[in-house]
């Protein structure tokens, strides 16, 4: 696992944004071979799709052949309602890129039977070849997408009641009024994003630090379910200073360095957007494990 | 923690049960009209500018675009670059006699009056006017009954130019002492029949006089607007029979009948005291023609028609058109009444005759004028024939007189004289069900392109000459 830290909230955006450009172009998608983008909602990636969107603007980037699975939606909100998830990405990236309508997918959290809808969300996963990068946040309970604590880590696309306290949390949304919040939502199972051929978590805030802290310094526990990462063979975590307030020193510490030795000894344009060494004190190409 | 089991058929909610979310009236695949996005804009919609946003325009109206995608799951057919100009709904104009040599209240036979009609329509979308009233001045009932039925309401269209909302008919029950241009002997003194007078001068429900031609209730449509002067007889009372109509009536005495027949009443062209002006509005009149002029002057302890600016919370103060070339009302007059009263104000023209042409000398009925760049005189005098200022002129002149922002400004022809009217969900504005009438204006707010019903105008090939010079 690679873990990123940058200085800010807009560095961690821009760096993640920026990565996912890359990983687009170096992928070079067309009609036959699409790339396929995993995405989450909230206010950890809202700078990730604002830099995306500008990437777009001045034509550094294109979504014409870019497919994307978004992480979850609220069961039995309308699809038009300001807060509904299909609202969330409309106004926030597809309104403003060139991303074809039919390249779309979000769970529908109205459709008559959840289950079936949540199997045929995985079909069609399948279908276009699995997922290339997922994009990640993560609650300050440790959870990605909606699989909160006590999610198994093999869990697939399912409904999933939600937590008290995330019913709460969402009530500043609903008029504050936690009648009106949605209690139960349609997710992706902790395994459904692993399967991801790469995995990219973006923690920021002080909020984060501890869960950050569970995750990466203490085992695989379904009680934090983003620690599953520490067993994909191609996780990312990009996260701010703050986010790291919790971790041990010597963590922070290791993970500065690495980067100290990519930019200082190796070149940073020697190093590949996996990790790889492209070139090595003149000696043969190699990539290093992670 | 408890973990939902698995879930057949269950609906979480009391809505109907149907295959996943579908739209009612989804277009069958193929047959989908074109959807045109205009991009590269600022917006004037829910009364704020908005950048990085988009108007997406079917089948001429304006569409929801989130709606739009996850239903249609397509892309828009034709993208517009509007470079960064300002994109407003078209302009409403609620007050203007005439254009471009036409007259609105000369008869003529059928096929000129369309043909001259046509080309006000047209020439009106060069100053961004898309919808109007054509209005008529006080005249016999016989000319009336030969010009309303032109005035029907019709949608506008890029070819055949604005939207007609239905006729102003400026008089024949004003007050003779505030006559302004119109003549004398076709006032009407009073109304001592009320409602049933308006419906012989205007001919609305085929109660005319034998010598007259039978008017169906259809041609009850062709009124939107009536001026008339509360304090004449019979007035006060019938006001709330026209606004029910549908025609907003700017009278006292016949307000209430006119109300119920949902005609919009305006105040004008009168000498009522504050009283009767006040009364006029409980009674439904909902609009003041042309404040300051034709009206008393403001006197400090009878204020007037020009004091409903200041009447009391409890009664809705009216819509007040303002003729803002500068000439027929002071700028400082236009600001203390805007001061007094923002939400109320209506930009108008006024114009009669001679807008739109080029300077020169013209023959126009039996007038020879000398128009000028913004104005026109009685030929070799000193006298104004009219106002000849145009809707966006009025814009422009307004923001320099008030200092008011430049949303308050359009507001002022576009969202208030909707509301007036009652057409504020498909005129005026630029939301979702709205018709898309667009202007696109320049930093400066001159008019730059538009667009009728989702088509572009083609400003260029509008041809409004072939005016009888002399």
């Amino acid at each position: 696992m690679r873990l990123v830290i940058r200085k800010d909230f807009e560095a961690v955006s821009y760096h993640v944004a920026k990565y996912v450009k890359e990983r687009i172009k170096e992928f070079n998608p067309t009609a036959a071979k699409p790339f396929v983008l995993g995405l989450p909602t909230g206010s950890s990636p809202i700078g990730v799709y604002r830099n995306l969107v500008k990437f777009h603007q001045a034509g550094e980037l294109s979504f014409q052949h870019v497919i994307t699975f978004n992480m979850d939606e609220y069961v039995g909100l309308p699809r038009d309602h300001p807060e509904s998830y299909h609202s969330f990405m409309w106004s926030n990236v597809f309104k403003h890129v060139d991303i074809l309508p039919e390249n779309v997918h979000i769970l529908d959290g109205n459709a008559t039977d959840l289950d079936l809808e949540c199997q045929r969300y995985e079909e069609k996963i399948a279908a276009v070849g699995g997922i290339e990068l997922f994009l990640g946040g993560i609650g300050p309970d440790g959870h990605i997408a909606f699989n909160e604590p006590g999610s198994s880590l093999n869990s697939r696309t399912r409904v999933k009641t939600l937590a008290y306290d995330t019913i709460v949390a969402n009530a500043r949304f609903f008029d504050n009024d936690i009648t009106k919040v949605p209690n139960l939502a349609l997710t992706v199972g902790v395994a459904t994003v692993m399967d991801a051929r790469e995995v990219c978590i973006i923690i920021t805030g002080a909020h984060k630090a501890l869960a950050l802290a569970k995750c990466i310094e203490e085992g695989v526990n379904h009680m934090w379910t983003v620690s599953a990462i520490q067993l994909h063979p191609r996780g990312m975590i990009v996260c701010d200073e703050d986010a790291t307030l919790e971790l041990h020193v010597k963590t922070v510490n290791y993970f500065k360095s690495i980067e100290k030795v990519h930019e200082q000894l190796i070149g940073s344009d020697n190093v590949g957007l996996q990790g790889g060494v492209r070139s090595w004190r003149g000696g043969a190409e190699s990539t290093y494990h992670q | 923690m408890q973990y939902p089991v698995s879930l057949q058929t269950f609906n979480y909610f009391s809505s109907p049960s149907s295959p996943s979310s579908p739209e009612p009236n989804t277009p069958v695949p193929g047959n989908e009209p074109k959807v045109t996005k205009i991009t590269n804009c600022k917006i004037l919609k829910d009364r704020k500018i908005v950048e990085k946003d988009s108007i997406w325009i079917q089948n001429g109206k304006i569409i929801d675009p989130h709606k739009f995608f996850w239903h249609q799951k397509r892309l828009p057919d034709e993208v517009l670059d509007a470079q960064g100009l300002l994109v407003v709904p078209g302009f409403i104009e609620t007050q203007i006699n005439g254009a471009f040599g036409v007259d609105f209240s000369v008869p003529l036979d059928h096929d000129a009056y369309e043909k001259a009609l046509l080309k006000v329509n047209r020439g009106l979308l060069k100053f961004g006017t898309t919808s109007y009233c054509p209005t008529i001045v006080s005249s016999s009932a016989a000319v009336y009954h030969k010009v309303l039925p032109h005035l029907k309401p019709r949608l506008g269209s890029a070819a055949t130019g604005a939207t007609i909302l239905g006729a102003h008919v400026e008089g024949p029950f004003i007050s003779e002492a505030r006559i302004g241009a119109h003549e004398l002997k076709v006032l009407q003194a009073s109304a001592p029949n009320g409602y049933k007078d308006f419906k012989d001068v205007y001919g609305f429900e085929g109660e005319t006089p034998e010598a007259q031609k039978k008017l169906s209730e259809q041609d009850l449509q062709c009124v939107k607007i009536i001026t008339c002067a509360p304090e004449l007889d019979g007035v006060m009372e019938s006001i709330p029979d026209l606004v029910k109509a549908g025609i907003t009536v700017s009278v006292e005495t016949m307000i209430p009948d006119l109300v119920k027949a949902g005609i919009i009443v305006s105040v004008g062209h009168s000498m009522a005291n504050i009283f009767q002006a006040e009364q006029s509005v409980e009674n439904g009149a909902t609009f003041i023609t042309h404040l300051f002029n034709a009206m008393p002057q403001f006197h400090h302890r009878d204020p007037g028609v020009i004091g409903l600016l200041g009447s009391r919370l409890d009664l809705p103060r009216p819509y007040y058109g303002l003729i803002c070339d500068g000439i027929h009302v002071h700028p400082n007059s236009v600001k203390i009444a805007y001061d007094s009263h923002p939400e109320g104000v209506i930009l108008v023209t006024d114009a009669m005759s001679a807008m739109g042409l080029a300077p020169g000398n013209y023959r126009l009925g039996n007038m020879n004028v000398t128009k000028e760049e913004d104005r026109v005189y009685i030929e070799k005098t000193d006298t104004l024939a009219g106002s000849v200022i145009t809707l966006d002129a009025c814009i422009r002149n307004f923001i320099k007189f008030t200092h008011c922002s430049v949303i308050e400004a359009l507001e002022a022809v576009t969202l208030h004289p909707a509301v007036l009217l009652g057409i504020q969900e498909t005129k005026g504005v630029i939301k979702p069900g709205a018709d898309a009438d667009l202007v696109f204006l320049s930093e400066d707010l001159y008019v730059k392109r538009v667009f009728v019903a989702g088509e572009e105008v083609n400003l260029n090939a509008i041809d409004v000459e072939a005016v009888e010079k002399f």
